[in-house]
């Protein structure tokens, strides 16, 4: 084998020479004889395995095992199955089977107006509804032609609750990771924690989870009286907690011994396998949309991007850790700057009437009638539009026709992908370290299976 | 548009590069599929995003740019750059008479889920995929749920052992 002048780029930048070992590039290489020698998915079907499984056991002291773990177990967040093959206590093999909370939401996105597509969307990914309200407001104001007349106050309303999003669902984490863990008592601070966050979004959307809150043109409802003193109180609150937590777990050595050094992915597995979010950033590489492909107005705020270096499961513990800082960082930014105004776009084609004009004008309940019953029309075309979910890139393709329902809604969940990178993280490593790899990943089945 | 870029429309690696609300969009055909996408990844693009697809069935009359003949499926591919932080997508028409398409496993692998979904939800197959099953649905599953055709609300419940 002869290297190639072309394929040389790599090395020569590092001023090496490897002969026959070089890397090829990656157009060339040929994904399937990586992922077959990393044993990385079990080419295998459930019908296949459950013949395996009738085999009779092999006497040989090399005997190896194939269980589930999931759907129903306490671990797997939700009802993720992960089929294991196991030698005594060392995961082999491991694929994981999902779709037992498929419901169809994009066929049922399909039925519903733009108007009602929020109250879809904000179920999948339900640990941070509003990140996907969110993103698919702004592919359909994409769509409409609207994007960049969402009034001010609207987009920083946005930018608040989508980063008090992310500080509760990395709260969630930190307390299921603590059990999954062993941790318990974790479990109960964090979702206390989680509960402080949830009850000012209560206030403010009226729903403590799926809010449908964050619609096309703008938001629904403008920000209560007093919402900026709720606001603080959280951020007043949380350091200090932070800081036990960095008490209970962050300096801990047992803690330490159990996540550090497990659930290895690299930066190339990561990047070839679509993973985004704390895992990709997990091993080195500092990419978050809202700093790399900045959407809303997040280019005018300081925030640092949180990197780990060795991509294991503590790594991704530490970075959610972080993240909470700094989206308080964020939010403190945001509380000094969001303007007053209008909280949704004065368009009549998406906005309803306000309620007091129903009393007064035939024609504003009509039109309001109208809105809600048929929705609004939009215009022809396709537009995908992805934004920072606390779990990685969350996008949003729309396909119209014209109608006012879209032709074709797909939501790219991160979870859906990073759970691909599940078999990578686990193999080799201990059937008790699976838990751990399980929770690092923090997957959400409701958008996962969508 | 200016009349010269109306005259050649605009190109890359052989296919026409179209505009959709300013995003960038390569129209791909079918043949040149895993060939364009080789080079789109020594471009730069490291990372499949995504990869969806839509039946046009009811939709037949879309727009699309000259040259470009509509077929009942579309498969979409949103491809991200993290060098250069761009974004493109790769839109390819595939019949209703030969439902498949290469798989793009071997430069992402990645897709593999989302292969396996397009593959569940409209029932197009995937060339070279490893594990061509269903990801979403029941393993013995009748229909395709994203198809057009396949009606809501109006399929009678098939689970195992269940009647129906």
């Amino acid at each position: 084998m002869n290297p190639r002048e072309s394929e040389s780029i790599i090395s020569a930048a590092a001023g090496t020479n490897e002969g026959n070992q070089e890397l090829r590039s990656r157009s060339e290489l040929t994904a399937k004889e990586v992922m077959r020698e990393v044993g990385a998915v079990l080419r295998m079907s459930e019908t296949d395995a459950a013949l395996l499984a009738e085999v009779e056991a092999d006497p040989g002291e090399d005997q190896t095992m194939i269980i589930n773990m999931g759907p129903q177990h306490p671990s797997t967040h939700g009802v993720l199955r992960l089929m294991l093959e196991l030698k005594g206590e060392t995961v082999l093999r491991c694929k994981p089977i999902i779709g037992y909370l498929h419901t169809g939401m994009e066929k049922t996105g399909e039925s519903l107006t733009f108007m009602q597509g929020g109250t879809n969307v904000t179920r999948m990914d339900y640990l941070s509804p509003l990140n996907s309200e969110l993103v698919f407001s702004m592919a359909t104001e994409k769509l409409l032609g609207i994007d960049g007349d969402i009034p001010e106050r609207a987009v920083w309303i946005r930018m608040l609750m989508s980063e008090l999003n992310r500080m509760s669902s990395h709260l969630l984490f930190m307390a299921t990771n603590g059990m999954d863990i062993g941790a318990v008592s974790m479990m109960l601070y964090g979702w206390r924690e989680r509960e402080v966050v949830l009850r000012f979004f209560q206030k403010v959307t009226g729903l403590r989870m799926n809010h449908n809150f964050i619609r096309p043109g703008g938001v629904a409802a403008d920000l209560p009286a007093g919402w900026r003193d709720d606001v603080m109180s959280i951020l007043d609150m949380l350091p200090d907690r932070l800081g036990e937590y960095d008490v209970l777990m962050t300096n801990q050595p047992i803690w330490r011994e159990r996540l550090q050094g497990v659930g290895v992915i690299t930066q190339a597995e990561a990047i070839a396998l679509g993973a985004t979010g704390p895992i990709l950033r997990s091993t080195g590489l500092a990419w978050d949309l809202r700093r790399d492909m900045p959407y809303m107005h997040y280019d005018e705020l300081e925030f640092d991007v949180i990197v780990g270096s060795y991509g294991d499961a503590f790594d991704r513990y530490a970075i959610r850790l972080n993240e909470i800082r700094e989206s308080m960082r964020i939010v403190r930014q945001i509380l000094d700057r969001v303007p007053s105004g209008d909280y949704r776009i004065q368009d009549k084609k998406v906005t309803p009437p306000p309620r007091a004009r129903i009393d007064e004008s035939m024609e504003a309940l009509i039109h309001h009638f109208k809105i809600f019953t048929e929705g609004f029309k939009v215009p022809e075309g396709e537009v995908y539009v992805a934004i920072e979910s606390p779990r990685g890139e969350v996008g949003c393709y729309i396909a119209s026709d014209g109608s006012p329902t879209p032709y074709r809604m797909h939501v790219r969940a991160p979870s859906f992908v990073n759970v691909q990178a599940l078999p990578h993280m686990m193999r080799g490593g201990l059937v008790a370290d699976a838990v751990a790899v399980i929770s690092s990943v923090d997957p959400v089945l409701g958008e996962v299976d969508r | 548009m200016t009349t010269e870029e109306t005259a050649t429309p605009a190109t890359l690696h052989g296919c026409l590069l179209g505009d959709s609300r300013g995003q960038a969009v390569l129209f791909v055909p079918k043949s040149s599929y895993v060939s364009t996408m080789k080079k789109l990844v020594d471009d730069g693009y490291e990372m499949c995003a995504d990869l969806t697809a839509v039946d046009f069935l009811t939709h037949a009359s879309r727009t699309l740019p000259a040259g470009v003949s509509p077929e009942r499926f579309e498969i979409v591919v949103n491809l991200l750059s993290l060098s250069k932080r761009e974004r493109l997508r790769v839109r390819v028409q595939v019949s209703e008479s030969d439902p498949s398409i290469d798989s793009l496993f071997d430069l992402y692998p990645g897709t593999e889920a989302m292969e396996r979904e397009v593959f569940d939800m409209f029932g197009i197959s995937f060339v070279g995929h490893p594990d061509l099953t269903r990801i979403l649905m029941p393993e013995d599953w009748q229909g395709h749920p994203l198809r057009k055709d396949y009606a809501q609300g109006r399929i009678p419940v098939q689970f195992k052992g269940a009647a129906s």
